[in-house]
């Protein structure tokens, strides 16, 4: 980032040795200052002497420079789901899931393969369902084999993923409920590109709902300014985490 | 943990198992309490009593009671020491905090009772519990639903904790105490004198001076001593023998005196202060002090079982006669304030209180998963700490180390907000 936002981004998957895939990412960017979050940031932190912050930070400030006015950030990746309240960019509360993957992107990444979907696929189609098959089970295990014996039943794919986006929404917004918010919300994280999730949460809340324009990097852009205030400023975050060169 | 493979052959324990059990509590250990700097060097000789817990200190309960003795375990911080003590019986505190035996007590108890239960039963299960076998009276309590049903189980005595704190429930704990009394002489056939009673009070309430002292070094900015290390200290109290304890605590009291003199600390002036309230950590136990404290704050107060709750209050001493001293004694341990008791408001006023003297700057409500008792009181007390404006989150989680990634997270993201 510069002063004029984003220059350029990459994302890619941590896969099973995430040090190598931040190096290999590294050396085709220029960099000026590095900032790690998320939760490899301690590994980072180990091997390139980086200063870290949280996701629940990182959003944070992301999201305010994204869209200043935001009150509320939503954020649903692959691990967890997270929701923060904040004012001018500082975190006033949040909550984040129970260690289980219900509610988060892997619950419904494991829901599209098993209805044979890719994830692209899965809020697209369930968008165009005409009515919801109610699907009871949370759990990612369980509702699995739900879906299995709904397709054998006959139950049309369309309307079962439309059943599966309710009750991840249903999750979110318990999660929700533990810290209250306020709008407008920014929805944020993987799943945020899932068009069904964000239109069910928008006629559901009836509160003004923001998309970044690429949701996945919010994290990534909030450690960014933090990364660059630190250049520019005073800034030295919390102790024994100043950078040592890199 | 020291090797005394033969004694532990002797008393039936599946040894190859236990020696497992050993290495993980050791592994866990030099993650956690080993990989801090900056210790008192007078903190060697506690962690040499959580080392011997499975060894010299079982083999000391064994030649006593080659002597006469009787060794009775407990599990709660109301069962009153002071009274086995002074039939002589060796009262110790057995909870387990240990992830390794948790499936074997998922084998015979539910999954969704608190893992301190759950590990306390998995070690007898397993027999990689030394205590067990050599155990003359096991000492239950009516607390929590869980412990409480598992002693049915287990067949163990059961001392009657009130639930509410009026005159009434004093009297029926009145009449717990000296029914344990009578329990107690029954096994050891020695009678409870005020004589003896008056020496073992003492023996007690040198014991929480000791604490009580220690307590007011972790008011210092910066504390001498680091939160995980009085953690240390406070198992070792459930384990050791009183007297000796007290003599080695107060060895320590005096090196943190020193070092406060010449400013030495584990942390810089100005770090930010934490109190940890709730569910007790027992040892084996050091998950979430440790994460905190990795993550460059320091616990100054623990408002648990294994913090205040065990040294508050002394036992009003100088009575000289026995239905009196029993009188003293239940008095004091029902100012304990379990989030068993309905309505607890003595515990939100200590809450207040520790706050103030502690200076502390944010609270983490410690949770045992399915402790339903600290769970539920936490609205009460999230609702006083925010009333005061005194930022505080709920962590509630078991033994296992699954979750670490999330927790330390959360417990970043809360210490950013401070
Ligand atoms: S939490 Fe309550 S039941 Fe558990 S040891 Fe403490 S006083 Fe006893
Ligand atoms: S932590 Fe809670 S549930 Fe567990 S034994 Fe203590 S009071 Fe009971």
């Amino acid at each position: 980032m510069d002063d004029s936002g984003v220059i350029d981004y990459v994302i890619t998957d941590t896969g099973v040795d995430p040090l190598s895939n931040v190096l290999k990412m590294l050396k085709h960017q220029e960099h000026d200052n590095i900032v790690a979050t998320g939760y490899g940031r301690y590994l980072a932190q180990m091997h390139l002497q980086c200063p870290i912050i949280t996701e629940i930070k990182a959003y944070a400030i992301g999201a305010n420079f994204l869209f200043p006015d935001c009150r509320t950030v939503l954020d649903i990746g692959g691990q967890d789901s997270k929701i923060i309240r904040v004012r001018n960019g500082k975190v006033e509360d949040f909550e984040m899931n129970d260690k289980c993957a219900a509610g988060t992107g892997k619950f419904l990444e494991v829901m599209a393969t098993t209805l044979g979907f890719t994830l692209d696929e899965f809020g697209n189609i369930s968008s165009r369902a005409d009515q919801a098959v109610p699907i009871s089970s949370m759990c990612t295990v369980f509702a699995e084999s739900e879906i299995v014996s709904l397709i054998s039943s006959g139950a049309d794919r369309k309307n079962i993923s439309l059943g599966l986006h309710q009750s991840i929404l249903n999750r979110i917004i318990a999660l929700m409920g533990r810290t209250g918010f306020e709008e407008p919300i920014v929805f944020a994280g993987g799943v945020a590109k899932n068009e069904c999730i964000a239109k069910l949460l928008r006629s559901k809340l009836k509160m003004k709902i923001l998309l970044p324009p690429e949701p996945q990097i919010v994290g990534a852009i909030g450690s960014a300014l933090v990364a660059k205030q630190e250049i520019t400023s005073d800034y030295t975050g919390r102790k024994n985490q100043k950078p040592k060169g890199v | 943990m020291t090797n005394h493979e033969q004694m532990w052959e002797e008393l039936g324990l599946d040894v190859d198992l236990h020696k497992e059990l050993i290495k993980s509590i050791d592994h866990t250990f030099n993650q956690t309490v080993g990989a801090q700097n900056e210790r008192p060097a007078s903190m060697a000789y506690f962690d040499r009593v959580l080392h011997e817990s499975h060894g010299g200190r079982v083999a000391e309960l064994i030649e006593a009671r080659k002597n006469g003795k009787k060794f009775v375990g407990t599990f709660c911080i109301y069962v009153p020491d002071e009274i086995a003590m002074a039939a002589d019986a060796i009262p110790v505190a057995l909870c387990g905090g240990t992830q390794f035996s948790i499936p074997y007590g998922e084998k015979m108890f539910p999954r969704n009772i608190c893992p301190l239960v759950k590990s306390t039963f998995g070690m007898a299960l397993s027999k990689t519990c030394p205590y067990g076998p050599i155990k003359d009276l096991g000492v239950g309590e009516t607390t929590c639903d869980a412990k409480k049903k598992a002693w049915d189980v287990v067949n163990f005595y059961v001392m009657e904790v009130p639930q509410k704190k009026s005159d009434l429930d004093l009297k029926l704990w009145r009449q717990a105490v000296a029914d344990f009394k009578s329990r107690i002489e029954e096994l050891t056939g020695m009678k409870v004198t005020a004589h003896r009673l008056t020496q073992t009070i003492d023996i007690m309430n040198d014991k929480r001076r000791a604490l009580q002292k220690l307590n007011e070094f972790r008011k210092l900015d910066p504390p001498p001593i680091s939160g995980l290390d009085a953690l240390v200290i406070m198992q070792a109290a459930f384990n050791d023998e009183p007297t000796r304890f007290t003599e080695h605590l107060t060895e320590l009291n005096n090196e943190l005196d020193d070092r406060v003199k010449k400013g030495i600390s584990p942390f810089k002036k100005g770090t930010k202060r934490i109190m940890i309230s709730g569910c007790p950590s027992v040892m084996g136990n050091w998950k979430v002090h440790s994460l905190i404290e990795k993550s460059d704050a320091a616990i100054v107060v623990d408002e648990t079982c294994t913090g205040t709750r065990y040294f508050s209050n002394l036992v009003e001493d100088g009575v000289a006669d026995l239905e009196k001293q029993l009188d003293a004694l239940a008095e004091r341990y029902m100012k304990i304030d379990c989030a068993c008791f309905s309505p607890n408001n003595e515990r939100m006023e200590t809450i207040e209180k520790i706050v103030d003297d502690h200076t502390v700057d944010g609270v983490v409500q410690y949770i045992l998963q399915y402790c339903h008792g600290y769970n539920v009181e936490a609205i009460r007390v999230a609702r006083i700490l925010n009333k005061r404006k005194i930022p505080n989150i709920k962590l509630e989680t078991d033994y296992s180390e699954e979750d670490m990634g999330q927790l330390r997270t959360r417990i970043d993201a809360f210490l950013e907000q401070l």
